[in-house]
């Protein structure tokens, strides 16, 4: 018995040093990017376009850009998504169509991103003969971010209680107003946490936007959607590998902007998860 | 004659309303029969439309690979050992970056798999309720980095750290990607592996307990094989996404289009070629179409990657 004991405290002290080498350069990583980037961090630097070829100034634009390819993308894909995921929820049979829609859930999400971004050059760059635009490249993001808005939605349609729809039902209320006065109201945060995460990692994509809306230099705001814009992972990328002799600081600084803006988002979720969470009827 | 007045004073001061109120009510009645069947058959369309865009994009993936291959024989693109885009005459074999793309996969999934399953088996079993909250918040941190984070890091930090360690002549070559791939694989097979061990019904551990098996043996023996079918599945999503990560191999591992020999060497996967070369290409080129190609390779072997994963998913779920 003791040497069972000993095998299970070396075994389990394995597996603790196998976690501590995971989290130990997840911590250094973000260490290393907050410490190098955070002096570089001011006012101008976040508010002023880059100057210089990207040598000076700062990333305004890069961080608006961003901005509208989110809420760009938000606007196409939660409608879409939400939708699809009333659909398998609720009004799908188990037929070979549902099982179809499941299939190309699972195979969107493991479509590699730079696949995307081809397919949205194609049919909407040049096919659609939107260009490269915000529209484009938000088109493209949203249908990288569907399987992930639709994948938490179902699960959030899913774990509304079945009693909640049976009653709605039998005081005769019709398919759709069950789901839109008895369910969705109880579904809405699942589907708002999905959306804010899967909204982050579109934030911090580089490979979707490559050719479909990223510009290299454009110190000055958008014009409209069919306008291109920096956006700051591209604007990254750019710096950290285009140009040359562009001064380090300035390049841990846009990284710290970028995971600062994807952690604050992440947060939103969390916060949004907890908050009703506590509310939560069953 | 008062009468009269009055009842006409009443029509005129009643009629409008009352017109109004019924043409409302009518309204509200007709728009509560069609907005039902609108607001269905919208649900209905984006059930299809989630469908319609994975054909899409194989579809616009086939049209543009077939315009190459109407020049190009096929045999040469898929067996052909040379990617030269823009010699003269170009040649567009995929093997090397094929080879990139396995070599580096291969190398991130010795790394990662047992990092991720055995930190999923801490969480999942060892680690205290207060720990695991933390630990899981941990790789929901990592999940949210973006790839040009740490393709940077790679590039300023990793790589010449590597180069020095090996006495390489570059740091920017395979390790370094599959060291960032296998750190970026993590959440994916630590999330999975993790759902599938707490999956385990309880009477298995409570029949292994009543046995006299330690948390050890019982975790070792009894839970691990229980969940093996999630396992296999969270190492195959973690492949697909080593498989089909871009920036990061873009930024560090050499751009070598080489048949590669060494995982020290500099080499080129299918993704950091398509965002490599896209820029350079002029639409409609041979070049332009091998690109294409070369997503249709992507798309099928991350197609395939995926289906498998599923299947295995859908027998942990049994």
């Amino acid at each position: 018995m003791n040497g069972a004991k000993l095998r299970q405290n070396i075994a389990f002290s394995v597996l603790g040093a196998l976690t501590l080498m995971i989290v130990v350069p997840i911590l250094l990583v973000i260490l290393y990017v907050a410490i190098n980037g955070a002096g570089s961090i001011t006012w101008s630097f976040l508010t002023a376009a880059p100057r210089n070829g990207m040598k000076a100034g700062g990333i305004f634009p890069a961080i608006i850009g961003t901005i509208l390819l989110v809420i760009g993308t938000m606007l196409f894909s939660l409608p879409l998504g939400v939708l699809s995921a009333i659909y398998l929820v609720e009004y799908a049979g188990d037929n070979l169509f549902t099982r179809m829609i499941k299939l190309s859930v699972v195979n969107l999400s493991g479509i590699p991103s730079i696949v995307y971004g081809l397919f949205g050059f194609t049919a909407f760059v040049l096919l659609l003969h939107l260009g490269t635009s915000i529209l484009a490249g938000s088109l493209t993001l949203a249908i990288m971010s569907l399987p992930v808005i639709i994948t938490a939605s179902k699960e959030a349609l899913e774990s509304v209680p079945f009693t909640y729809r049976e009653i709605s039902l039998s005081l005769g209320a019709t398919r759709w107003q069950t789901v839109r006065y008895c369910v969705l109201p109880y579904a809405i945060p699942g589907i708002l946490t999905g959306t804010v995460l899967s909204l982050s990692r579109a934030a911090g994509e580089t490979a979707p936007i490559l050719f479909t809306v990223a510009a290299f230099y454009l110190p000055r705001l958008p014009r409209g959607v069919f306008d291109q814009v920096m956006a700051l992972p591209y604007h990254l990328y750019v710096i950290s590998t285009q140009v040359p002799n562009i001064p380090l600081s300035l390049s841990f600084a846009t990284a710290l902007v970028l995971i600062g803006l994807v952690f604050l988002m992440n947060l939103v979720s969390i916060i949004l998860r907890a908050h009703y969470r506590k509310r939560r009827l069953w | 004659m008062p009468a009269e007045t009055n009842e006409s004073t009443i029509r005129t001061y009643v009629k409008p309303q009352a017109l109004e109120l019924g043409f409302h009510a009518s309204m509200k009645r007709l728009w509560r029969k069609i907005s039902e069947p609108i607001i269905e058959l919208c649900i209905r369309l984006s059930g299809f439309v989630v469908v319609i865009f994975v054909f899409l994009i194989f579809l616009f993936l086939l049209r543009d690979s077939l315009s190459l291959f109407r020049h190009y024989p096929l045999a040469q693109f898929l067996f052909g050992r040379k990617w030269l885009p823009i010699s003269d005459p170009p040649q567009f074999g995929v093997v090397p970056l094929l080879l990139g793309s396995v070599y580096v996969t291969l190398w991130a999934v010795f790394i990662c798999v047992p990092l991720g399953v055995g930190s999923a088996m801490f969480i999942a079993e060892v680690a205290p309720k207060a720990i695991k909250n933390v630990l899981k918040s941990f790789v929901e941190i990592l999940a949210a980095i973006p790839s040009v984070v740490l393709g940077f890091l790679g590039i300023i930090w990793l790589g010449p750290m590597l180069r020095n360690t090996f006495h390489l002549s570059t740091g920017m070559c395979g390790l370094t990607g599959s060291l960032l791939l296998a750190f970026m694989a993590l959440p994916t097979i630590i999330s999975i592996s993790e759902d599938a061990l707490t999956g385990v019904p309880r009477s298995y551990r409570e029949a292994a307990y009543g046995l006299g098996a330690t948390r050890w043996q019982t975790l070792w023996r009894v839970i691990l094989p229980s969940a093996s079918s999630g396992i296999v599945a969270a190492v195959m999503l973690g492949i697909g996404r080593v498989v089909g990560e871009t920036m990061v191999v873009l930024m560090v591992t050499g751009n070598a289009p080489v048949v590669p020999t060494s995982i020290l060497q500099p080499l080129r996967t299918l993704t950091a070629t398509i965002a490599g070369e896209m820029g350079e290409t002029v639409g409609g080129s041979e070049h332009y179409y091998a690109l294409f190609g070369v997503g249709l390779v992507l798309f099928v072997i991350t197609f395939a990657i995926n289906l498998v994963a599923d299947l295995f998913l859908r027998r942990a779920r049994k």
